[in-house]
């Protein structure tokens, strides 16, 4: 009854007016659900209501934390793969992000400090860490020592770069060396850890800096929620590998809102005598 | 031999465990329990032997003999204070210059809420950085199953090798086909795909070499194929073997 006396908006006029409207102005925060104008979101692209930050392609991370930014080792040789259809995904993921590899890496000012810069991309192939991404983080570390600058990593990816096998595998071990002989030198390491960091990505250099930072509500962890919840056959709170819950556990220094990352990386940087 | 028939080999039970294994290749062997931290994780099993006249740390991964101790090891999946209690006789064996011997047998690091909270990421990149820069002799050995992070965690030494009913792999052919083809049933096709067998390992030059397994008398062989290995590394300066080491993962 009630249905009938409300007369549905058909319109045309309406319909076309709605049809004219630019997708996209209306945006659900991934985390918390509620929805925003996309404006609200601001330049940063911070949920109003959580703090959520969206995922950034690498571009758009450096243009927010960055005043200049020179990208190292961009044309490196192709990894080897026999995978099905990879040369495509890749060629795929570079469209999608506008990256041409996971990891942007190069010489960056942030506020008045020179650093060594990597910035993952989630949107290239799921921020995975192939032979490429991982040869591009180990110069970047090498660069850094040969040049005495501090290193900062924004990272963000799902783990390996399952197309590759082993020879992603293997770049965990082979960053990981360049991370160690960065602070033998006495050198500082800043990671920031942002949504999502998980795998093989967490389980090396993401987690070795000398000062670990995540943006609010990243999910930060090793294994996948829903591999653990089919080996242990119960649900996972709401909270599980959260950045809050993980620095709770004693394994991130600080959670910082995006806007206020550059000026967070500015004061540590600081402090580690940056020049 | 399909690569899959070698991923069904490397799980496939064997007359010796890594428990035996360490038996048969060190004597007087000294067990050692507890990351200082948290706990004692029963997949990791550690201590120190003699092998031949040259006191050695070892440090294994294992499945367990019983069903108590299987489901205790869950399988051979370390927990975070796992890989710390390993960390931690690591660097043990690097304050006394002992040369440290890992045996790998594990489908991964254990995919569970409390290694999740505990660190288990940040527990293994330790681990992978602490091997860069730890200033004694690192031989590991892939005695069966070597699956991801969590095993690599424990295979970042001066030379790595596989034994013949071995597999290592970035993860399981079924969880590779699961994620890659949607469908878990393509493991068979995955598996060929990976390059997971010793022989594929030791072209791509991941391993430096393959050791027979000769079923019970395997401890033996070991102890044999690792005599020379560690006198060699022992005698090496540790300048020279640590930027051999650098230099192994850095062609990768």
């Amino acid at each position: 009854m009630l249905k009938a006396s409300i007369p549905a908006p058909l319109d045309r006029a309406v319909l076309a007016k709605a049809a004219a409207l630019p997708a996209g102005l209306w945006v659900t925060c991934p985390h918390c659900h509620e929805s925003a104008y996309r404006r609200r979101f601001g330049a940063a692209k911070v949920c109003p209501n959580c703090g959520y930050g969206l995922r950034l392609t690498a571009h758009e991370r450096i243009a927010q934390l960055t005043q200049s930014f020179s990208a190292w080792d961009q044309h490196l040789p192709e990894a080897a793969s026999d995978f099905p259809g990879y040369a495509q995904k890749r060629q795929e993921a570079a469209q999608a992000s506008g990256s041409d590899e996971s990891v942007l890496c190069g010489q960056a000012h942030i506020g008045a400090h020179t650093v060594a810069l990597g910035v993952m991309d989630s949107h290239y192939m799921m921020g995975s860490l192939g032979t490429v991404a991982g040869e591009r983080l180990c110069r970047l570390f090498e660069r850094a020592t040969a040049a005495q600058l501090p290193v900062v990593v924004v990272a963000t990816s799902g783990g390996a770069r399952m197309q590759e096998g082993i020879h992603s595998l293997m770049q965990m071990a082979k960053v990981s060396q360049a991370v160690a002989a960065h602070s033998a030198a006495g050198l500082v390491y800043i990671v920031v850890l942002s949504d999502p960091t998980m795998g093989g990505v967490a389980a090396s250099f993401a987690m070795q800096g000398d000062i670990i930072l995540a943006e609010p509500h990243s999910r930060v962890g090793f294994a996948g929620r829903r591999v653990i919840e089919a080996t242990i056959h119960a649900k996972l709170p709401a909270d599980f590998q959260r950045a809050e819950r993980v620095q709770a556990a004693g394994f991130i220094d600080a959670i910082v809102p995006r806007e206020a990352l550059p000026a967070k990386l500015a004061a540590l940087l600081a402090l580690h005598g940056g020049h | 031999m399909t690569a899959y028939q070698q991923v069904l080999a490397a799980r496939a039970p064997r007359p010796y465990t890594t428990r035996t294994l360490i038996a048969g290749l060190v004597q007087d062997f000294q067990a050692c329990h507890g990351d200082r931290v948290h706990g004692d994780d029963p997949a990791i099993i550690g201590g120190i032997g003699w092998l031949n006249d040259q006191p050695v740390t070892v440090i294994a991964t294992t499945k367990g003999e019983t069903l108590p101790e299987r489901l205790a090891t869950h399988g051979g999946c370390p927990e975070p204070w796992g890989y710390r209690k390993a960390l931690r006789l690591m660097r043990q064996a690097e304050k006394f210059h002992r040369p440290i011997i890992t045996l790998i047998d594990t489908p991964g690091a254990y995919p569970g809420k409390e290694a999740e909270d505990n660190g288990q990421a940040a527990a293994i990149a330790d681990l992978l950085l602490a091997a860069s820069t730890l200033a004694t002799p690192l031989v590991s050995v892939l005695v069966g199953e070597g699956g991801s992070g969590g095993a690599l965690a424990l295979a970042c030494g001066d030379e790595v090798w596989m034994s013949t009913n071995s597999m290592y792999a970035i993860l399981s052919p079924e969880g590779f086909a699961s994620i890659l083809f949607r469908d878990v049933s393509r493991a068979e096709e995955a598996a060929d795909l990976m390059k997971l067998t010793p022989d594929d390992l030791l072209a791509a030059g991941v391993v430096e070499k393959i050791v027979p397994d000769s079923g019970v008398g395997f401890g033996a062989a070991l102890k044999a194929a690792l005599l020379p290995t560690i006198q060699r590394l022992n005698a090496t300066p540790l300048p020279q073997l640590l930027a051999q080491r650098q230099a192994r993962f850095r062609r990768f």
